[in-house]
């Protein structure tokens, strides 16, 4: 059935579910940009013992931890706009896909970043304190401890967690369909409704999905055994 | 932009209706999740290894699929596991509320299933084998020795994935069902007062998980001394 024509754009069903999967995976690649940048330098920021600098992290971390990413999906799509002329005036004027794709990159990307925050800030705080005062020691200054001494084994350390936030990304990237994006789910639901072959129609999403947490799984370990510190972390010391 | 929440005070009732239901929805998964959470662990750590097997593929099966997708596949499908459980002629008619209930009690069983798993596994083995040299089956010592501290240890880590599910469950919306989310949603189509009713239901939301998130931080405080 999949080799079926869809009833517009003259394309068949399977070609939906390619585009449906690009859409997922662009969301998701470029959130995920965003989501580590923005994660590190907050994460990072809050270990630095600079209180106000903290309690903005802190702030930032509450903030997108405990309102329900559905609400935050819509708050970007349909409130954000309302709030910045500029911004709705791009919005009226552009085609409504993109408009969906910055709102879901911008909500799926700082949602992760908060997560990721945490992990790096929780990455950090693993250190021993010495490694800290030995950088100091050595006469780095402050930026330099971070980028030389602590931040190479913090986020060696966070790789596992890390992988774990990255499948939720994809996986996350699901719920900007309520605000018409037309990824892989919906595109999944949108063959259903057509052909009302929804058992195949679910199953070939479910499967792509299954494949992309392996895919994912497999890199991140790849990244994980080069990354190895010798005699450091258990499982990469050979 | 000129913000008026005046249409909110109307709305109220029915957003109260919809706020219950997501708390009904919370507690009857949260609930039902640990229960079968629970069972999927320890046919998980079975030594039967077929049990093994397909309880630690269906964990991980439902730990790869988006929710969304999640419930798509159960809106489908319950009403024909329905129709070949009670043998009727026609799929029953099982209403979107009620199906949600069945789909958040089997996503949330596989999430319990691995909190579960890790509290077991904290536990030391030495209570088992004490627990069978003094005579307890199997079952015994799982309810009397094991679960008990299982459970206790990890109680934190059950609460906030209990906030994680509330939160969660707004996810209903893609199947028109009328939770808090909904309900707010249908009234600011209803009004167009979108940007109102948004920020008041993120308000909310905000409210009740920063404070219980917050409750469940001092519980862990406390269990922490205690042990």
């Amino acid at each position: 059935m999949f080799l079926q024509d869809a009833p517009e754009g003259g394309v068949q069903y399977w070609e939906l579910l390619v585009s449906g999967l690009g859409w997922t995976l662009a969301v998701s690649a470029c959130a995920w940009v965003i989501a580590l940048l923005l994660g590190s330098a907050i994460g990072t920021l809050r270990t630095t013992h600079r209180a106000w600098v903290t309690r903005v992290g802190n702030a930032w971390v509450e903030l997108f931890r405990n309102i329900p990413l559905l609400v935050q999906m819509f708050l970007w799509y349909f409130v954000a706009p309302e709030f910045v002329p500029a911004l709705k005036s791009w919005v009226i004027a552009a085609d409504p896909a993109h408009a969906q794709f910055l709102s879901a990159v911008l909500c799926l990307g700082l949602f992760t970043s908060a997560r990721i925050a945490e992990q790096v800030r929780a990455g950090i705080q693993s250190l021993p304190q010495g490694q800290r005062l030995a950088g100091m020691a050595l006469g780095l200054r402050e930026p330099q401890v971070y980028r030389y001494v602590l931040l190479p084994m913090a986020f060696r350390i966070i790789i596992p967690p890390l992988t774990s936030e990255t499948m939720n990304l994809i996986k996350n990237s699901s719920i900007a369909l309520t605000i018409g994006l037309a990824e892989l789910t919906f595109r999944a639901r949108e063959i259903g409704e057509y052909t009302f072959h929804f058992f195949e129609a679910f199953s070939a999403a479910t499967l792509i999905y299954v494949a992309i947490a392996m895919a994912a799984n497999r890199v991140m370990a790849l990244v994980e055994r080069r990354t190895a510190v010798p005699g450091y972390i258990a499982h990469g010391a050979k | 932009m000129q913000l008026d929440f005046g249409s909110l005070s109307g709305a109220l009732p029915y957003l109260w209706k919809g706020f219950r239901y997501t708390v009904e929805l919370t507690t009857i998964s949260a609930a039902g999740g640990l229960f079968f959470g629970t069972l999927l662990a320890l046919a998980r750590l079975s030594s039967i290894k077929p049990l093994a097997l397909a309880a630690s593929a269906y964990v991980n099966l439902m730990r790869s699929v988006p929710l969304v997708l999640v419930i798509f596949w159960f809106f489908f499908l319950v009403p024909f596991a329905l129709q070949w459980a009670l043998g009727t002629e026609r799929p029953p008619l099982v209403g979107a509320e009620r199906t949600a209930i069945i789909t958040f009690i089997m996503f949330e069983a596989a999430y319990f299933c691995e909190i579960m798993r890790a509290g077991i596994q904290s536990i030391p083995r030495g209570q088992v084998y004490a627990a069978s040299a003094l005579g307890l089956t199997y079952g015994q010592s799982m309810a009397h020795v094991v679960l008990p501290q299982a459970f206790r240890n990890m109680l934190p880590v059950l609460l906030t994935q209990t906030i994680i599910l509330f939160q969660d469950t707004s996810l209903v919306y893609v199947i028109s069902a009328t939770d808090f989310v909904g309900a707010a949603s249908k009234i600011a189509q209803r009004d167009s007062r979108l940007v109102e009713m948004y920020l008041f239901v993120a308000f909310v939301y905000f409210v009740l998980c920063y404070a219980l998130s917050y409750a469940v931080k001092r519980l862990q405080l406390k269990i922490a001394i205690i042990r």
